[in-house]
């Protein structure tokens, strides 16, 4: 393991989320990246999920056993930060609620959730990092022609705040400007298990985010939720479609990637 | 109203599929969306206010027999009646024993969502009253043999074409021999019709938007004047309210107005705003004789016991629906009973019973837009969680359902396993994915059907982290 040279360095935990564990690994890397980048050090505890399944559909027993779990394994560290807004609201705003008459369990659960950052929200917010950013950042090299623009997941952006801060930093990203998309606040239908239990409304709202896309022609779609960008990559495809979906830290990197979530690849 | 909440997937899906419906709501929501934003700028501290609702409602609902009595007090002091119902067949009793004792034959009604909660029109119409609705979207819905599809917009779901239809059909007999198309005309036509129904009815029945304790007053919002035509012209004015309509006073009456009309419409203020204050008086010029007020719990005190209370707070603004994308894309009839959208999903449920709507709080995202416009800050994502905690609870998901959240439970309560089986499932998946996506998946097709399944990489990132840090140690 490298220990950061630096002996006063923030130890975060990082919380990598199921999604980007299992279908997006190159997301993982990046934030890791892009958190070190800042002068932390980071560590990645064995780990599941936070249990918003469950706790989406309900079974709050179930999320308290899921919801200790990851508490026991991130409370040692300064901060935990995960690339996805609705798992970071999970931890910093539902686990209070959902521990709060434990007595063994809802001290823990606060001092958790207080420490709690989704990716962007840490760089930006919490490490408040020099804008420009020092990322080493190579200039964008096949940006120019493209238009990129911004989903706003709904968890990220309402129970967390998050709007400014990816566009922030992604405006450091030479080569990059953004579109916004009139329907960029709008619900993209994906809501957990709801795209499953009411696919035919979902498609509908994963359907008219696409018609925001390309009303506004865009060639990149970009968001910090892998649930809702799955969701759209999926029907583009399937549509298909040659835009491109990503997590935004993955084009804060110094290289830019290719494949897009769904195996999409850049349009020539 | 019958309950048809159970019947929501079939109704949902039917409705997805209705190209009039959509382009009738695309119209609409986005019309309401827009200058609720312009009005709600407008107002520098309309956040205040939202405060402020959610304060006076909550002080009030907390002392709700006090401020109840205070208001009971205030109408019979003016000569009007107070009738307590605990159900809507209680309400609807009351009401025949009123138009029967007045001997009356016609009735018409202002727009009235407690009224559709009791089914009053039903009830009177199978005693042999001829009943008219006079809010026009009402009406067109009246004539459609309908129900109301949104709280302040009835007909939303009705195109222009629709109504021209109807109009024709039901206004030839009564000498109306071309079609009207323009939406002035239409109007136009509908004034002359109910003109005549104002001028000859016997009793008008209202609902009202606010009951002020403090000076007995019901407080009628509307932008036809419908409302005001109903209440004065017959000789008997009877309001319906439910319980939780009762605010304290003229003040918080001025708050709650700046928050509604802004709210449902983005008006400053809707165009006609009444306060009826019981019966004509000795020196009145009009006014009806009878003034009398019916109070329905239907369920509210059980409410206002439970977790939901805070769902009691709704002043019916409709702004919810209005921002829900599965409400703007469905419409309100899908939701099966007299609320639909947010607002629906959470009272539908306590009002009929949590089984019988379980799909209401289900179909929802949870995407929270409805809150952040909510003029008196009622967590309703919070509320339709709550529900499916209740529901579960009950026992009342499908085996399927309970069976797939124990897998995943199983799995993801043990992060040991976890890590190791789900290394194995990325790693076949990502073997037999071709292009980086599936077209088809075992056991996936509600995901597949419409769109494709993105494959995984070779390895977990948990997989490759665990990796990189042997190497480097």
């Amino acid at each position: 393991m490298t220990d950061s040279d630096n002996n006063s360095a923030h130890n975060v935990g990082f919380f990598i989320t199921c999604l980007a564990d299992l279908f997006r690994p190159q997301v993982g890397f990046a934030a890791v990246r892009l958190i070190e980048q800042c002068g932390c050090h980071v560590s990645v505890p064995q780990q599941s999920c936070c249990g918003q399944p469950a706790y989406n559909n309900g079974d709050d027993s179930k999320t308290r056993v899921l919801a200790k779990n990851l508490i026991d394994k991130f409370e040692q560290f300064d901060y935990m930060v995960a690339p996805s807004g609705s798992c970071a609201a999970m931890v910093k705003v539902h686990y209070p609620k959902l521990l709060k008459d434990d007595p063994n369990w809802s001290g823990r659960a606060q001092n958790l959730a207080d420490r709690t950052y989704e990716l962007s929200q840490f760089l930006v917010d919490v490490m408040r990092v020099k804008l420009p950013l020092k990322l080493k950042l190579k200039p964008a090299q096949f940006v120019d022609d493209k238009k990129i623009t911004y989903h706003d997941s709904c968890s990220g952006l309402r129970e967390l705040g998050i709007r400014s801060q990816p566009r922030k930093l992604l405006n450091q990203r030479a080569g990059i400007s953004m579109d916004e998309m009139d329907n960029s606040e709008i619900c993209c239908g994906f809501g957990g298990t709801f795209c499953v239990k009411y696919p035919e409304i979902s498609t509908r709202l994963v359907d008219n985010k696409i018609s925001g896309i390309d009303r506004i022609e865009a060639d990149i779609v970009l968001g910090g939720d892998l649930g809702c960008l799955m969701n759209i990559a999926g029907r583009l495809t399937r549509c298909g479609k040659q835009t491109q979906v990503f997590h935004f830290a993955e084009w804060l990197l110094d290289e830019q990637p290719e494949t897009g979530i769904a195996g999409t690849k850049p349009k020539t | 109203m019958k309950v048809l909440s159970q019947n929501f997937k079939s109704a949902s899906k039917a409705a997805l599929l209705n190209d009039d419906l959509r382009s009738a709501l695309d119209r609409a929501e986005g019309g309401f969306v827009n200058t609720r934003k312009k009005a709600v700028a407008e107002l520098r501290n309309f956040e205040d206010y939202r405060t402020y609702g959610q304060q006076v409602k909550d002080h009030t609902l907390k002392h709700l027999g006090y401020y109840l009595t205070q208001f009971e007090n205030k109408v019979v002091k003016s000569g009007g009646h107070v009738h307590w119902a605990g159900n809507g067949e209680q309400a609807n009793k009351i009401i025949l024993d009123i138009c029967s004792a007045a001997n009356a034959r016609k009735i018409t009604k202002g727009k009235s969502m407690v009224s559709e909660e009791a089914a009053t029109n039903k009830s009177l119409q199978d005693q042999g009253y001829e009943v008219i609705e006079t809010d026009l979207g009402e009406y067109i819905i009246q004539l459609a043999g309908e129900s109301p599809s949104h709280i302040i917009a009835p007909a939303v779901h009705k195109s222009k074409q629709n109504v021209t239809d109807l109009f024709h059909q039901h206004h030839s007999r009564l000498g109306f021999l071309e079609k009207v198309t323009e939406p002035e005309d239409i109007v136009n036509q509908a004034r002359q019709v109910l003109r005549d129904h104002f001028c000859s009815a016997d009793v008008g029945i209202t609902g009202a938007n606010f009951l002020v304790a403090d000076t007995g007053s019901a407080v009628i919002v509307t932008n036809e004047g419908n409302g005001d035509l109903t209440a004065s012209l017959p000789g008997v004015h009877i309001i319906i309210a439910s319980i939780e309509k009762v605010i304290p006073d003229l003040v918080s009456l001025g708050g709650f107005l700046r928050l509604l009309g802004r709210s449902a419409t983005g008006q400053i203020m809707s165009v006609y705003t009444t306060l009826f204050n019981g019966p004509k008086r000795k020196d009145d010029l009009d006014g009806p004789d009878q003034f009398h007020v019916v109070l329905l719990d239907n369920g509210r005190t059980e409410i206002l016991k439970s977790k939901y209370q805070d769902i009691l707070r709704c002043i019916r603004c409709g702004a919810c629906l209005n921002h829900c994308p599965v409400y703007t894309n469905i419409g309100g009839h899908a939701y099966g009973w007299v609320y639909p959208g947010p607002i629906g999903s959470v009272l539908t449920p306590l009002l009929v019973g949590q089984t019988k709507a379980m799909h209401l709080p289900n179909a929802c995202t949870l995407n929270g837009r409805c809150q952040t416009v909510c003029p008196v800050k009622i967590p309703l994502p919070s509320l339709l969680r709550q529900h499916r905690v209740d529901l579960v609870q009950m026992g009342a998901h499908s085996w399927a359902q309970k069976f797939g959240l124990w897998c995943w439970y199983s799995l993801a309560s043990r992060p040991k396993w976890y890590n190791q089986i789900t290394r194995i499932l990325v790693a076949i998946l990502a073997r037999t994915a071709t292009r980086g996506r599936f077209r088809w998946l075992p056991l996936a097709r509600p995901w597949t059907a419409t769109r494709d399944f993105p494959a995984p990489a070779q390895s977990t990132f948990q997989q490759l982290w665990k990796a990189q840090h042997r190497r480097k140690t």
